[in-house]
């Protein structure tokens, strides 16, 4: 699975990409942030506050109980700040 | 249309190729957005020396085209045509440019104004200001949420009340 973690998410991560490949029982985005947590200190400061938190999966935005599947793409980041 | 660059772009050069060939359009609505030197920040306003654009290449680039099919659906455009800069930018430099063409005004403007309300909350961008003592992230606001959300229940104007 293609991680990907853009703004503040991608900076307090300290890297913008990562290949991971998560155990079975992660089922959905909620369950991929709750492990990904678990990776460093970085991951957890980035990912503590999940209403802070904006989800795709496969360049589409989803909610949070949004199935994931291995070989996915999905990228975690803040709210958009475009225009 | 739709373009995602880093170099500045020229409004007048992107206005003649949007109507070139085409004369069923009767108007252009055109909207630039640029970098604002002074902003909201921890103490009150302050100048800022730069700001830099990060977006999500790819995601970016689907959605612009999502927005611009669903601008083309609900008014009557000939053409359309949107570019967002991405990368390191200062005040004064243009960030954004929408153009929509079409016979009559009422749709060129009506479209013009949808998509950069939908833009602000639909393309993956994200702002890092740099101020005085330090840079930080600019916040999504509340107001462009509500700004977007007012076209959400508009259905397109009628095909005969675009002659005004």
């Amino acid at each position: 699975m293609k991680l990907l973690y853009f703004a503040w998410v991608r900076a307090r991560i300290g890297t913008g990409s990562e290949e991971l490949s998560p155990p079975t029982s992660v089922a959905d985005v909620a369950g991929l942030i709750a492990w990904l947590k678990g990776r460093s200190a970085g991951h957890a400061a980035a990912l503590a506050d999940p209403a802070r938190l904006r989800v795709a999966v496969n360049q589409d935005y989803v909610g949070f109980d949004h199935p994931v599947r291995p070989g996915d793409e999905v990228a975690i980041f803040p709210p958009v700040t475009g225009g | 249309m739709i373009r995602v660059q880093r170099e500045d772009f020229d409004v007048g050069r992107e206005l003649a190729e949007l109507t070139a060939g085409d004369r069923s359009i009767g108007g252009v609505a055109l909207f630039v957005g640029l970098v604002r030197e002074m902003v909201r920040g921890p103490a009150g306003e302050e100048p800022i020396a730069a700001m830099t654009l990060e977006h999500y290449p790819g995601m970016t680039e689907k959605r612009l085209a999502a927005i611009e099919a669903e601008a083309q659906q609900r008014w009557p455009l000939a053409r359309s045509l949107i570019v967002h800069r991405y990368g390191r930018l200062e005040p004064g430099e243009q960030i954004v440019l929408v153009a929509c063409a079409s016979a009559h005004r009422e749709a060129a403007l009506a479209a013009c104004h949808f998509l950069i309300d939908w833009l602000k909350t639909q393309a993956p961008f994200w702002k890092l200001e740099e101020g005085e003592a330090e840079a930080r992230w600019v916040e999504a606001e509340a107001a462009d949420d509500a700004a977007a959300a007012r076209w959400s229940d508009r259905r397109p104007p009628p095909k005969r009340s675009e002659r005004l």
